[in-house]
C-alpha cells in the first residue's frame, strides 16, 4: 500500500526520523494558517502517489503565508502531470506545508528487500535529488549498499560505513548513521516494504533530516497494523479496481476493447499476452482467483462491463478447484441477470468440462466457446470487431 | 524416480483440520499419497479422516516417520509453520498459504539457511509426481505420467501446460510450482539442476513471469549446465511497467523485468520460447522429436 509523503514523515518522525517541520492542509485557508505558524519562507507540496511532482509544477518556494496561499489556491483542484502518473494525472486534494530549508547537500536512501540476496538491503548515494534507477544505470559504483543480516537488523557499524562512503564526516557522519538506524527501525517494526528518502539533506547547521520520503507499506502485514490501514486513500485509486478488490477480485484497466476473466494471476497475464498475439487489445486484467463462486463471477461481469470500451468478454478459466459446471451456472445467471448484450467467448477445461459446456449449450444465450486458449482468442477479437491474426 | 515427491513419501499436513488443508488432505490421499500425519496446534490427539492430528511437527515425526509437509496455514502463522517444519528437519516443506507477510517469509528462508530442508513456496500450487503423489493444490486428473518436467511461477498456468502435454500423450514427470513471491524457497535454477539429474525427466517446461530477475538468472543457468530439452513461456508480455499483476513480485519496475529481457535470455540460452501459452505442448513435441 502507497502512503503520502506527510503520512510517510509522521510515521518515520515516529520511529525518531528527523523530518522538517510541516503541516499537512485540505484548503487554501489551512495552507495560509500553517505559513503563518511555520514561518519565513515555506514549500508548498502536492501530496499525490507519485513520484516527480517537482517536474509538473506541485512543489513551490512561498516566501510568506501569503504567496503561500496563492500557490495552494493553483495547486489544490488541478490535475497534477508528472513522469510517474501517466499523461492523465492526478487530481490534487491534500498540501504538505513545510519549512523552507538551508541545505547543504543532498543525499539518497533507500531501504527494501533485495529477491537476489533475500535480505533487506539498505542503498545510499551521494546522488541526491536525481533519478535513483539512472544513477545506478549510468554510475553504479555511486551507490552504496549494504546487506542486512534478517536476525540481527542494521548494525551501527553498517550504518556509519555508509554516511562514510558518501563522503560525510564528523557531526552529519554521526547524525546520518543515526537516522539509517532509525529508518531501519522503522521498516521493521511497521513492516514496510520500501522506504527511499530522496533527497535525504545535510542543511548549513549540519543537520540531517528526511526533505522527501516514500514509504510503501506491505499490504499482507496490514492485519498487525491497523493504525497503518486508515493510512489508505481511495482517490489515489481506480475506483473500479478498488470495487473489485472488496470481491476479492483482482482487476487492473487498461486501453483494450476484449474484457477478460480468467482465474489465477499468471493465466490472466497470459490471457492478456494471447489477446494481443490474436490482434486484439484486452480491456483490463481480472484475476477471479482460484475459488471463484456465482456471486463472484457476477460481480466480476458487473466490474468489466462497467468499462464502456468493452466489446467482448472473454473468459478463459482451467478448473481445478473450480469446477467447470458450477462456473457455467454462475456464468449464465450473470448474464441472465445483468442483461450483458456484448458477446461472450468461452474457454474451460477441467472438472467437469462436458457438463458446463452442456449447461452454456442449453442456455439458449449468446455464448460462444472455444477448445483452446488460442482459438477462444481469435474469437474474442473477432467478434469485438477487430482483426484475428490467421 | 521423478523429483522430491514419489509414491515413496510420508506426507505431512500442517493446517488439516481446516476448511483448505482437510480437502487437499482428501485429495492428495485419493491420488495415491501416503498422507501419514496432520498438524494443527491444540487438536493433537484428534484424528482427520481418518490421519491422526498432533499438536507439534516434532511429535508427528517422531510417531509417523513424514519426511515431507504441506502447510495449509494461515498466513499470520504460516511463516512459523514453516521454521516449526524445518526444525523438525523435514526434507521437503512445501508452503501454499498466500498473503504472508514479507518480513516474516524473509525470517523463516534466514532460518532455513544452513539447515536440512527444501522449502518449495509459499504461495504456490505445490508439486505433484505425475501417477504419484502430490503435495499441494494441483488437480490429479489433468496429468498423465510421461517424462517432461514442469517449473512454473504461476497456478493455473501450470495446470494449461500439464493438460496440453496429457493431451498430447506426453505425460509429466513431477510439476513444481515455485510461487510468484519476491521471496520463495525453491528457484528456478534448483528445479532446473533437479530436473536435469532426474533420468525420468527428458525435457523440461519453465513458464516465468514479468518482474525480478530469476528468469535471466534461470537462462545463465541453462547455457552453463543444462543439457536437456528446455520449453519457456513468460506471462505478461503485455503488462504495463508499474502495475503488480496479480502475484506480488509480478511488477515491471524501473525498467527491470520485462517479458522481453526474459524471452531474450532464454532464447539466447537456447531455451524455446513460444509467445503464445497455447504453444507450450507443441514446442516441446518437437525439441522431443529432434
Amino acid at each position: 500500500m502507497k502512503i503520502h509523503e506527510y503520512q510517510a514523515k509522521a510515521l518515520l518522525a515516529e520511529h525518531g526520523v528527523p523530518v522538517p517541520r510541516s503541516e499537512a492542509v485540505f484548503s487554501v485557508d489551512d495552507a495560509k494558517a500553517a505559513a503563518e505558524r511555520l514561518g519565513g519562507l515555506v514549500v508548498v507540496k502536492a501530496q499525490i502517489h507519485a513520484g516527480g511532482r517537482g517536474k509538473g509544477g506541485g512543489v513551490r518556494l512561498a516566501d510568506d503565508a501569503q504567496a503561500a496561499a496563492a500557490h495552494a489556491d493553483q495547486i489544490l483542484g488541478m490535475t497534477l502531470v508528472t513522469p510517474q502518473t501517466g499523461p492523465s494525472g492526478r487530481l490534487v486534494s491534500r498540501l504538505l506545508i513545510e519549512e523552507g530549508l538551508d541545505i547543504a547537500s543532498e543525499l539518497y536512501l533507500g531501504l527494501l528487500i533485495d529477491r537476489a540476496t533475500q535480505r533487506p538491503v539498505l542503498m545510499v548515494s551521494a546522488a541526491g535529488g536525481m533519478d535513483i534507477e539512472e544513477v545506478a544505470a549510468e554510475t553504479p559504483d555511486q551507490v552504496h549498499r549494504i546487506s542486512v543480516e534478517p536476525g540481527l537488523g542494521l548494525a551501527p557499524f553498517q550504518a556509519r560505513q555508509l554516511a562514510a562512503a558518501v563522503g560525510l564526516r564528523g557531526k552529519p557522519a554521526g547524525r546520518a548513521a543515526s537516522l539509517m538506524l532509525r529508518v531501519w527501525d522503522a521498516f521493521r517494526a511497521r513492516d514496510a516494504s520500501l522506504v527511499e528518502i530522496n533527497p535525504l539533506v545535510v542543511t548549513a547547521n549540519e543537520e540531517v533530516l528526511a526533505l522527501d520520503a516514500k514509504v510503501t507499506l506491505d499490504d499482507n502485514a496490514l492485519f498487525r497494523h491497523p493504525d497503518l490501514r486508515e493510512l489508505r486513500d481511495l482517490d489515489e485509486e481506480e475506483a473500479l479496481e478498488t470495487e473489485a478488490s472488496q470481491h476479492a477480485l483482482n482487476y487492473i484497466r487498461l486501453d483494450g476493447t476484449i474484457g477478460c476473466m480468467v482465474n489465477g494471476a499468471g493465466l490472466a497475464m497470459a490471457t492478456m499476452d494471447i489477446v494481443k498475439l490474436a490482434g486484439g487489445e484486452p480491456a483490463n486484467f481480472l484475476d477471479v482467483g482460484g475459488g471463484a463462486n456465482a456471486d463472484q463471477i457476477r460481480n466480476a461481469f458487473r466490474i468489466l462491463l462497467s468499462d464502456d470500451k468493452v466489446r467482448a468478454v472473454l473468459i478463459n478459466i482451467f478448473g481445478g478447484i473450480l469446477r467447470c459446471d458450477v462456473l457455467a451456472e454462475g456464468v449464465v445467471a450473470a448474464v441472465t441477470d445483468l442483461g450483458v448484450d456484448v458477446p461472450v467467448v468461452i474457454r474451460m477445461e477441467g472438472t467437469n468440462v462436458d457438463e458446463g459446456k452442456r449447461m452454456l449449450r442449453e442456455s439458449g444465450l449468446n455464448f460462444t466457446t472455444a477448445d483452446s486458449m488460442g482459438e477462444a482468442a481469435e474469437q474474442a477479437v473477432r467478434v469485438a470487431g477487430g482483426e484475428a491474426a490467421s | 524416480m521423478a523429483v522430491l515427491l514419489t509414491r515413496d513419501t510420508r506426507l505431512l499436513v500442517q493446517g488439516i483440520t481446516g476448511r483448505e488443508g482437510s480437502f487437499h488432505a482428501r485429495q492428495a490421499a485419493e491420488y495415491g499419497t501416503q498422507v501419514v500425519a496432520g498438524v494443527t496446534p491444540g487438536k493433537g490427539g484428534l484424528t482427520q479422516d481418518g490421519v491422526p492430528v498432533f499438536d507439534t511437527v516434532y511429535e508427528a515425526v517422531r510417531e509417523t516417520g513424514a519426511n515431507a509437509s504441506v502447510v495449509f496455514v494461515p498466513p499470520p502463522v504460516a511463516a512459523d509453520a514453516v521454521m516449526e517444519a524445518a526444525d523438525a528437519e523435514l526434507p521437503l516443506i512445501v508452503c501454499i498459504t498466500e498473503g504472508i507477510p514479507t518480513l516474516d517469509m524473509m525470517r523463516a528462508i534466514e532460518f532455513l539457511r544452513g539447515r536440512p530442508s527444501r522449502l518449495i513456496g509459499p504461495n504456490c500450487p505445490g508439486l505433484i509426481t505425475a501417477g504419484q503423489a502430490k503435495a499441494g493444490i494441483i488437480p490429479g486428473h489433468i496429468c498423465r505420467e510421461g517424462r517432461v518436467g514442469i517449473v512454473s511461477k504461476s497456478g493455473t498456468l501450470t495446470y494449461e501446460a500439464i493438460h496440453q502435454l496429457t493431451q498430447l500423450g506426453l505425460g509429466q514427470s513431477t510439476c513444481i510450482g515455485i510461487g510468484g513471491d519476491p521471496l520463495i524457497g525453491t528457484s528456478f535454477i534448483d528445479a532446473l539442476e533437479l530436473f536435469e539429474a532426474d533420468e525420468e525427466t527428458e525435457a523440461v517446461v519453465l513458464i516465468g513471469e514479468i518482474g525480478g530477475h530469476a528468469e535471466e538468472d534461470a537462462a545463465a543457468y541453462i547455457t552453463e549446465r543444462v543439457r536437456k530439452p528446455v520449453v519457456g513461456f513468460i506471462a505478461g508480455q503485455t503488462a504495463p511497467p508499474g502495475r503488480r499483476m496479480g502475484h506480488a513480485g509480478a511488477i515491471i519496475s524501473g525498467g527491470q523485468g520485462t517479458a522481453e529481457s526474459k524471452m531474450a535470455a532464454l532464447q539466447a540460452a537456447g531455451v524455446s520460447v513460444v509467445k503464445s501459452p497455447a504453444e507450450i505442448g507443441d514446442a516441446i513435441a518437437r525439441r522431443l522429436s529432434v
